[in-house]
């Protein structure tokens, strides 16, 4: 026994044993799992939807009334629909920028104008105490863009005070506020470019739309 | 050196609360101590979702100690380790979700947390589970004293709050811990950032050494007995 177990085949034979047992409860772990996380994750969808867009502007189901578009890199951005009596009156969808820590997952509310009626970031990896003040529920910074638009804030102000824009940084933090900047920007661009597409009535046609090349929106990736 | 086994649960709990206090004598995980200590909420969360990861690993390893062989014993621990870790992760995520909004991001660094390593290697391969999972404990919640401890100093004098956020990782009932220690305060971001961990430390450190040597220069006026460590 002693000889068996210091031999070189059953430390590998030993390992694999863990490896198995290790990927099977992994598996078990991911499978039991998986429709709790999922589930949750459309509440939160749902939740961030809501923030985006006042309950004036809505009399629907937002998650169940989306149009699928394209967006850059043949990526698709989901754009969910506010409705009062037929008339889409707002859209939200996700933006995702470039932060200090990866990708910052956006949610923002547009109106049929192209103004914004509220930003929130759903998702990101900054650095506690301080890129993750772009998290609406640390700080209020998020609130700045709320009726902003293309049009109203000329396109040099959109970005951080540092840049010479309009929007705050956080002491020790630039790059996370002015990737948020870059990325709501490019979803107002996203907005413009797919307008009529977005606030056609027709439900339900989730067909994507091509776009004429040259005239492509902007968001940097989208999903 | 046998001792009953209440005695060594003491001794245990002595160790990993003060004696071998993770942070203050053995000083490691000084990785996730600098990098979540910016408040003491983030302190708390990190060291009670490090105290309940230590807790199974040390049983699960434990449990495991006759079968593993000396050759391959740091793989398959940290197997063991990375496992748990992963499923704690998606178990948080899934069924205590609010919980994973906050913690979220620090769950996954538990895995490089070398004390779990450490303490694998140095106890739970040696010991019963029983006292194995009380050492995954009592170094959790020395861990998770000295993490809060360090968050708070940071956050006091960087933030001028105090359990900021509580209750979005405790939930509503912990909104009391919640304190504005000092008001209009327009933060000393020093102490937020990275170095203000070091700093802190650096001073806690000198302050359990100060303790410990005036502790041992009563002792030998006296003449007492010499003590067990």
């Amino acid at each position: 026994m002693a000889g068996t177990r210091t031999a070189p085949w059953f430390q590998g034979v030993l390992l694999g044993g863990f490896c198995l047992v290790a990927s099977v409860t992994l598996a078990l772990g991911y499978r039991l799992s998986a429709p709790a996380i999922e589930a949750r994750q459309k509440e939160d969808m749902a939740a961030s939807l809501e923030q985006v867009i006042p309950a004036s502007y809505r009399s629907n189901d937002m998650v169940a009334d989306a149009v699928v578009l394209d967006g850059p890199s043949g990526k698709t951005t989901t754009v969910y629909r506010a409705r009062k009596g037929g008339t889409v009156t707002a859209v939200a969808y996700r933006v995702v920028g470039q932060g200090y820590g990866g990708e910052v997952v956006i949610v923002m509310g547009v109106d049929r104008n192209g103004e914004i009626l509220g930003v929130r970031v759903v998702q990101h990896s900054e650095t506690p105490g301080l890129g993750d003040k772009v998290d609406v529920r640390k700080t209020r910074w998020v609130d700045a863009f709320a009726g902003k638009s293309l049009a109203n804030t000329p396109d040099a102000k959109w970005a951080v005070k540092k840049d010479g824009g309009q929007f705050d940084q956080f002491s020790g933090a630039t790059i996370t506020p002015r990737g948020v900047v870059k990325a709501v920007k490019e979803g107002l661009a996203f907005f413009a470019a797919h307008r009529t597409r977005m606030l056609d009535e027709a439900a339900g046609a989730a067909e994507p739309q091509r776009e004429a090349p040259g005239r492509t929106p902007t968001p940097r990736s989208v999903s | 050196m046998r001792m009953k086994k209440p005695a060594r649960a003491a001794a245990i709990l002595k160790d990993g609360l003060w004696t071998g206090n993770v942070t203050f004598s053995q000083m490691l995980a000084l990785c996730p101590l600098l990098a979540v200590t910016s408040t003491a909420t983030n302190g708390l969360g990190m060291g009670l979702a490090t105290t309940a990861v230590l807790i199974l690993t040390n049983l699960a390893i434990s449990l495991v100690r006759g079968l593993i062989t000396p050759q391959v014993r740091i793989p398959a621990f940290i197997l063991v380790i990375a496992g748990i870790v992963t499923l704690a992760d998606l178990a948080i995520n899934a069924w205590a979700h609010e919980l994973y909004k906050v913690l979220g991001l620090f769950i996954p660094l538990i895995v490089t947390n070398c004390v779990i390593l450490g303490r694998a290697e140095a106890f739970a391969s040696r010991n019963a589970p029983s006292l194995s999972a009380l050492d995954g404990f009592a170094m959790g919640m020395g861990f998770t004293g000295a993490l809060t401890l360090i968050g708070a100093i940071r956050e006091i004098l960087g933030s001028g709050t105090l359990f900021a956020n509580a209750s979005l990782m405790l939930g509503p009932a912990f909104k009391a811990l919640e304190t504005v220690v000092i008001p209009e305060y327009k933060g000393f971001l020093l102490l937020v950032l990275p170095p203000g961990g070091f700093l802190v430390l650096g001073f806690l450190l000198a302050a359990k050494r100060l303790l410990e040597l005036r502790t041992a220069r009563r002792a030998e006026t006296a003449a007492a007995a010499p003590g067990c460590h």
